[in-house]
């Protein structure tokens, strides 16, 4: 066994240009303890690691490792004095078993593995650990869970002292979440390791966490105990105010005919993935239906089913009543939006300025519904003001290719483009990804009232919570199927991770 | 039950910001200023190679000059160069706005000067105007099919356009010199195998007053129009959408199969549009003649102008000026023939190398926070 080592950052300061990623930001992790480091997006949380880990080198400041100073220059540096890292995506190879990724991750593999006595080694080093993953088995087997322990015996079959995991259940359903977190804080108590967990959960703070620093725009917002600091502090560290923005407030009861009616969808099945089997799934006006499930169970297939990017083998879709095939006329006719998730990659025209892709829903439509073949610039260029205005979109000109904009105010143009006018049947696939808090809030507020306004929203998320907040009723995908349906009301979180499991009954 | 919502006051949070009201100058400067480079950037790689042959990049320079522009017969013959070369660019532009890549323009232009001769040929007696009419449909016809298989491919069964225009550019070779030396043969045409002449009492005049090849304003006409095709119009815009971001485009449930097969039925009808033209213009009958690369260097040219049609107008000026100075060239300073081929290569490796300047310069990007 290792013994856990402590770690400091000493004012560091890191810049991209003129842009400050970090200044003065410094970091004290006692041996053997979780310490949480927080923030938002863009707080500087993944620099300040990377500088740690020697992907970047710091421009100010420097290391204190086990109490000596340390030059850590290159990622080398930091592997020879047994620092590592977690990333949020795996990054095991799936088509091999766990032993030969094991083996291969170390830095001295012989050219020719002896694979009787590597495995006897194997099974040795992972007696002495204190949870277990089968050795023979393909990684691309492996269920989420499985697969984030697996990354974690790799980095104590490295040997490391000091492990940094970044963002380590998101991909997990509560209950794999506790049970890695509970491990993760079992390792660093007994000394093996000195754990940071990158992070903007409070909860999980609260419960495995012993010490916090939180960063806010690249700088030191606070540091403490955690057992000293209330979900208060920790928010206003965080985004500068003692409160996150309140949850949007429900108006109104789900009501009337099926806006959308999804009957015995089937699809191909997709490289080796199964296809969706979908059964039933209705959703009413003045509702909104979450979808749940782990990520990579036919949520993505179902979003580009409905938004006219994949082909159905068999079964209907329809709205209000209609047969439904997501063409532009029928979009058009029916008021079907559709919020994607990474909306540049699959809602925008990188090229095209702000003002084309403000248009993409109408450009083609005259007044009424009629179709118009002839640009109306003026009134695109009118209209995209307008929601620019409306939604506080950042712009350095309505002109300006759309690429050039940050996250969140892509995300506001997608917003403006897909809520503008009457809309009747929205689909939101994981709209808060890469968000700060308070874009965050302001993209749920949006939906939310949108649904109070009437719109039916199907709200397909691989975050529990955001599904919890929003929904009015949850269903849960397993590989490619609706499982299981439930009011969101008084929904047990941990009822739905056994079913996003699989397991029913 | 039908109510619906319309959102337009929620918690925005950040100003209004409109400002940087020069950036869409800004921007068409660099968008001029990125080809220029280029453009003297394969001047000074040529000269290079040039000074290694022993011959002076100013006689070179000077010479190009007088071979496209210096006397009213060069111009001419530059102009007569050019005009096919605008309407075989647009041949590759116009699929080119849906991030297609057809190579295929060659094969549209001899089969479609080909099927303009075989429409001419019952109609020779009648008058002028009814045989060009006739030419023009079928030329552009024939063109608009010849590509529209590329894209049909493409958009049905997803077979990569590039490869299949190519081999449909063989294909349509091989097609016409079948035609040609076969069926369609003019018994009396011995050295070099023709079809069967249109008449000269048929044969399409050069422009009034200008004296300049009936080409030239037809391939004008031909830019401006797919320039308004391409900015102005709903479907260009849906074109350009597709060619941006396929993904955005399904999401917005454009009909992307459609837009392909226009795009190159489009396309296809200009190059088409080139043959049947020259066949009018030029020859009076089909033969290989037709072959002569204005396909190729209709490529070369739409990348030069970034598929922006109105660009295309200078750019086959010039490689139609360099086309037209090769002669000069090989007379005067003993150069081989291949030269202006060094040249065109070396202008095309520019330009396409400064796609990576684009967004580079601080000065040419919008300002401001975002």
């Amino acid at each position: 066994m290792t013994h856990a080592i402590s770690v400091e950052a000493v004012g560091i300061g890191k810049h991209f240009g003129t842009f400050h990623a970090l200044s003065d930001v410094s970091l004290k992790v006692t041996p053997g303890t979780v310490h949480g480091l927080l923030g938002e997006n863009g707080a500087g949380k993944s620099t300040l690691v990377k500088c740690l880990l020697g992907y970047y080198k710091a421009d100010d400041g420097g290391f204190i490792v086990d109490g000596r100073e340390a030059s850590i220059e290159r990622p080398a540096d930091a592997d020879a004095l047994g620092l590592g890292m977690v990333y949020q995506h795996f990054t095991l190879v799936p088509s091999m078993t766990v032993a030969e990724n094991l083996v291969m991750s170390r830095q001295n593999v012989p050219s020719v593995i002896n694979w009787r006595s590597e495995i006897a080694g194997l099974k040795q080093f992972m007696e002495r650990m204190p949870f277990k993953v089968p050795l023979e088995v393909e990684v691309g087997s492996l269920a989420a869970g499985e697969r984030q322990k697996t990354e974690i015996i790799k980095q104590l079959y490295l040997e490391r002292k000091f492990l940094v995991l970044d963002e380590p259940t998101s991909v997990l359903t509560p209950q794999e979440a506790t049970e890695m977190l509970g491990l993760v804080r079992g390792l660093a108590h007994s000394g093996t390791l000195t754990i940071v967990i990158i992070t903007h959960k409070l909860k999980e703070v609260a419960a495995f966490v012993d010490e916090v620093t939180v960063l806010r725009r690249g700088r030191m917002a606070g540091s403490g105990l955690v057992k000293n600091l209330g979900p208060s502090d920790l928010t206003a560290m965080m985004i500068g105010e003692p409160h996150a923005p309140k949850n949007p407030e429900r108006k109104g009861a789900p009501s009337g005919e099926a806006r959308l009616a999804v009957s015995g969808l089937r699809t191909a099945e997709d490289s080796g993935r199964k296809g969706l089997s979908i059964d039933s799934l209705i959703v009413h006006a003045n509702e909104i239906v979450g979808i749940a499930g782990v990520s990579g169970n036919g949520q993505k297939d179902l979003v580009e089913v409905l938004g006219g990017q994949r082909p159905i083998a068999s079964g209907s879709m329809q709205v209000d009543g209609a047969p439904y095939d997501a063409s532009r006329e029928q979009s058009q006719a029916h008021d079907v939006r559709v919020l994607p998730e990474e909306p540049l990659r699959n809602g925008c025209v990188p090229p095209m300025t702000v003002v084309d892709n403000l248009n993409l829903r109408s450009f083609d439509l005259g007044s009424g519904k009629s179709r118009r073949s002839w640009l109306d610039r003026t009134g695109m260029a009118t209209r995209a003001r307008d929601m620019i205005a409306a939604y506080g979109i950042r712009t350095p000109s309505p002109q300006a290719p759309i690429g050039v904009l940050s996250g969140g105010n892509v995300q506001r143009c997608v917003l403006a483009r897909e809520l503008d006018g009457d809309v009747r049947l929205l689909i939101v696939a994981n709209p808060c990804f890469g968000l700060d808090v308070k874009a965050v809030a302001e993209t749920r507020a949006r939906i939310m009232a949108a649904r109070n306004g009437g719109t039916a929203v199907l709200l397909i998320s691989e975050d529990l919570d955001e599904i919890l907040e929003l929904a009015d009723r949850v269903a849960v995908m397993h590989e490619g199927e609706i499982v299981h349906e439930m009011p969101a009301e008084g929904a047990d979180p941990q009822e739905i991770g056994r079913h996003m499991l699989g397991h029913h009954g | 039950m039908s109510t619906t919502t319309t959102v337009t006051t929620a918690p925005a949070s950040a100003p209004v910001q409109v400002g940087d009201q020069w950036y869409p100058i800004r921007r068409t400067a660099e968008a001029l200023l990125a080809p220029i480079a280029a453009l003297a950037g394969a001047a000074i790689l040529f000269s290079i190679f040039l000074l290694c042959l022993g011959a002076s990049p100013a006689d070179f320079l000077d010479l190009v000059w007088r071979g496209a522009f210096g006397s009213w017969f060069s111009i001419q013959n530059t102009v007569q160069r050019a005009a096919p070369l605008l309407l075989t660019a647009l041949c590759v532009a116009i699929p080119g706005q849906l991030g297609l890549v057809i190579i295929g323009g060659e094969a549209a232009v001899v089969l479609g000067g080909l099927a303009a001769t075989v429409a001419a040929l019952p109609l020779i007696n009648t008058s002028p105007i009814i045989v060009w009419a006739a030419m023009a449909i079928a030329g552009s016809a024939m063109g608009a099919f010849w590509v529209g298989i590329s894209g049909w491919l493409r958009a049905k069964l997803n077979v990569n356009e590039v490869i299949a225009s190519l081999v449909l550019s063989y294909i349509g070779l091989a097609l016409f010199n079948h035609f040609v030396e076969g069926l369609l043969r003019d018994p009396a045409s011995l050295n070099k195998p023709s079809t069967y002449g249109i008449g000269d009492e048929n044969m399409l005049d050069t422009v009034p007053w200008l004296d300049v090849h009936p080409g030239l304003p037809i391939g004008i006409l031909a830019c401006l129009i797919c320039w308004v095709l391409i900015y102005r119009t709903s479907f260009g815009f849906a074109s350009r959408v597709t060619g941006g971001n396929i993904r955005a485009a399904q999401l917005q449930g454009l009909p992307v199969t459609k837009l392909i097969l226009l795009a190159c039925a489009i396309g296809g009808g200009c190059a088409g549009l080139a043959g049947a033209i020259e066949v009018a213009a030029e020859y009076g009958r089909s033969n290989a003649s037709l072959n002569a690369g204005y396909g190729y260097t209709g490529i070369l040219i739409a990348f030069l102008a970034r598929f922006n049609p109105l660009a295309i107008m200078p750019m086959a000026i010039l490689l139609g000026g360099l086309g037209a100075a090769g002669g000069l060239l090989q007379r005067r300073m003993g150069l081989p023939d291949a030269t202006i081929q060094v040249l065109q290569g070396l202008i095309f490796v520019s330009i396409l190398a400064s796609d990576t300047l684009y967004g580079r310069f601080r000065w040419f990007q919008p300002r401001g926070g975002a």
